[in-house]
């Protein structure tokens, strides 16, 4: 493979990565040796403010959480888009201006909708 | 061996083997958890081309916005936390399905011009600004064509959700 | 020997070994310094002394806490998944540490400067969400789901504000390195040309840290704990200390977008270069912790937020504020020229 350049500015990020999970790892580990481990039924319930657990606590959720979601990768999309413009800015001008306004002002026509729809509201 | 394809080898095997997982694993959260650690491979694979600024928003895109969403709508779903999805009847398909991928990927491989510049030089261009450049010069019609693909994908997610929301707004959920 | 010494910690600087090691060990030591602080200041704030009884003024409280911590039983709830109960608070403080490594404390101190520093912390911290959702779902728990489908909303509504209130810098620095952007700031901050970019960066990065008066997920009196209330000992503390470190992040974050990074302030006035004596990892470390200060101060003094006024603030009113401040630094930067 003598062909691939080295991300040399990426390394020190990868070193940093396998520390941290090396010292996670490590932290739980040595935890487990000298600390107690005595379960018992009670102590292992999930809490529910001192009453017995009823009904599986892992039910259907909301879906506004899921509507948010959707919002949330739609504008962030539009957010990217925007960064390699922002670095570029300052060399283009007023002709890379009216383009992004364009890009935003059709995207401004979804949000204007979504917040008629009342899909920003949380009820 | 030296230390720069070692850690290729190591993101490509990652990648191969929780991308394996995602598919095979039966609780589809541990799947879910799967799929998170195969973007990251991509991520890292592509900051090997020295796409930088595709790696940083496949990660920000991916596994921050797309991953999320996928979590929310397993969560949304009624008991899909054990599921097989194994059906006998679909592999000859499924294998069909697989082999055309295969032969266009294959293609792309070997026919592309990989613009990976020879490593004399350690020092990464940044491709931010050329990809803004290029955005907003040559590709400029693409680039007002997402905005109204965006667009539509969030009419459509509204119109959607909002017969859900009253519907569900009845029914007891957290 | 002493050559042979000194080499090797020249390699190891080189090849941010060093670094690494300081960085880590400095926020590990800085929670429980923080946590005592916060507790100090609060407890003052409110005219009581807070902890008192742990070393003079109470400063070892934090080191108890933490022995406490290291020595408490790991329980593991029945009906958990008990792989990604284990998987979530290491998923939640690794992010937080490794979003360190392109953040420059002086000109010769950051662990590494790539291309796209800006928009790596971006991703790295959106990571954090997981170790959040994760540990809400597998904890078989009704309490920590609900806190952690909360947290999660909120976390990203806010990540949009933030992502978008840094495009007015980035337009005026020109460059996602974040020693560029530090670096574009030796005359003039762009605290006072972005000040709308601040407030928005400001009250999103208290949202972002699930801190007051943003700290729905954790409501104590409502949700108990949030997404970590099946958790303890060890485990726990990881999430405490991932979200102490996420403080400091985005603290040093916005130090380095709006505040100027480790340049000293009024560099526009030939007088006050005398300022530059002072080491620049003091102006770095003394705006951060500046920040960290205002952290606790609105935690005194605002009332929790209702979880729909939250989500309106964050998707109705701080978004449509960043495009506009976008769309404003845009002309102005186009009629400057």
């Amino acid at each position: 493979m003598p062909e691939t350049i080295i991300p040399a500015g990426y390394f020190p990020i990868i070193l940093f990565f396998v520390i941290a999970l090396f010292f996670g790892l490590v932290t739980l580990f040595f935890g487990s040796l000298i600390r107690p481990n005595r379960p018992s039924v009670e102590k292992l319930s999930p809490y529910e403010c001192g009453n017995p657990p009823f009904m599986d606590s892992r039910s259907r959720v909301f879906i506004r959480y899921y509507l948010v979601a959707v919002l949330f990768v739609l504008f962030d999309l539009e957010a990217v888009f925007l960064y390699p413009w922002a670095v570029v800015y300052h060399k283009i001008g007023m002709y890379g201006l009216v383009e992004m306004l364009l890009f935003i002002v059709i995207l401004l026509v979804g949000y204007a909708y979504a917040w008629r729809k009342g899909a920003l509201e949380w009820d | 061996m030296e230390l720069k394809e070692i850690i290729f080898f190591i993101l490509a095997t990652a990648t191969v083997l929780s991308g394996w997982l995602v598919v095979s694993l039966k609780n589809i959260i541990h799947s879910a958890f799967a799929l998170l650690i195969t973007f990251f491979g991509v991520g890292g694979l592509f900051v090997y081309l020295s796409a930088d600024f595709l790696a940083a928003t496949q990660i920000l895109i991916y596994v921050g916005g797309v991953m999320i969403l996928v979590l929310f709508a397993i969560m949304l779903s009624e008991k899909v936390y054990n599921v097989s999805i194994f059906h006998a009847s679909k592999i000859l398909p499924g294998l069909l399905v697989l082999g055309g991928v295969q032969v266009v990927l294959l293609r792309v491989m070997i026919e592309s011009p990989w613009r990976i510049r020879a490593g004399a030089d350690s020092v990464m261009r940044p491709t931010t600004e050329i990809l803004g450049g290029l955005l907003l010069n040559e590709y400029l019609l693409p680039f007002e064509v997402i905005s109204v693909l965006l667009l539509a994908a969030l009419i459509g997610a509204v119109v959607l959700i909002r017969k859900e929301v009253k519907r569900r707004r009845e029914g007891a959920c957290l | 020997m002493t050559a042979q010494v000194l080499d090797m910690v020249k390699f190891l600087w080189a090849h941010s070994v060093l670094q690494i090691v300081i960085v880590f060990a400095c926020t590990l030591m800085m929670v429980p310094i923080l946590t005592w602080v916060e507790r100090k200041v609060i407890g003052h704030m409110q005219v009581r002394l807070g902890p008192m009884r742990v070393g003079p003024h109470g400063i070892l409280q934090g080191i108890a806490d933490g022995v406490k911590l290291l020595l408490k039983e790991n329980i593991v709830p029945s009906g958990a998944d008990k792989r990604i109960f284990v998987l979530a608070p290491i998923l939640s403080l690794v992010p937080a540490m490794i979003a360190f490594s392109v953040i420059p404390f002086d000109h010769w101190f950051y662990i590494t400067d790539i291309n796209i520093a800006v928009l790596y912390v971006l991703a790295i911290s959106s990571v954090g969400t997981y170790g959040i959702i994760l540990a809400g779902w597998s904890s078989n728990s009704k309490y920590a789901l609900l806190g952690a489908l909360r947290s999660a909303a909120q976390v990203i509504s806010y990540e949009l504000a933030i992502g978008l209130s840094l495009v007015g810098p980035l337009m005026m620095a020109g460059t996602l390195s974040m020693v560029g952007i530090t670096k574009a700031q030796a005359e003039h901050w762009f605290l006072l040309p972005q000040i709308v970019g601040f407030f928005i960066y400001f009250v999103a990065m208290l949202a972002e840290t699930n801190r007051s008066p943003f700290d729905l997920p954790e409501a104590e009196t409502e949700l108990v704990a949030g997404f970590h209330v099946e958790y303890s000992g060890m485990r726990f503390a990881f999430f405490f200390i991932a979200e102490y470190a996420n403080m400091v992040l985005v603290s040093s974050m916005a130090t380095v977008m709006f505040l100027g990074g480790w340049n000293p302030p009024f560099q526009m006035f030939e007088v006050m270069h005398v300022l530059q004596k002072v080491p620049g990892i003091f102006w770095f470390f003394g705006k951060v912790a500046f920040l960290l200060f205002c952290f606790l101060w609105v935690r005194a003094t605002f009332p929790r937020f209702r979880y729909d006024q939250l989500m309106r603030l964050g998707w109705k009113v701080l978004i449509p504020m960043a495009l506009g401040n976008i769309l404003v630094t845009g002309i102005v930067l186009a009629l400057l020229k």
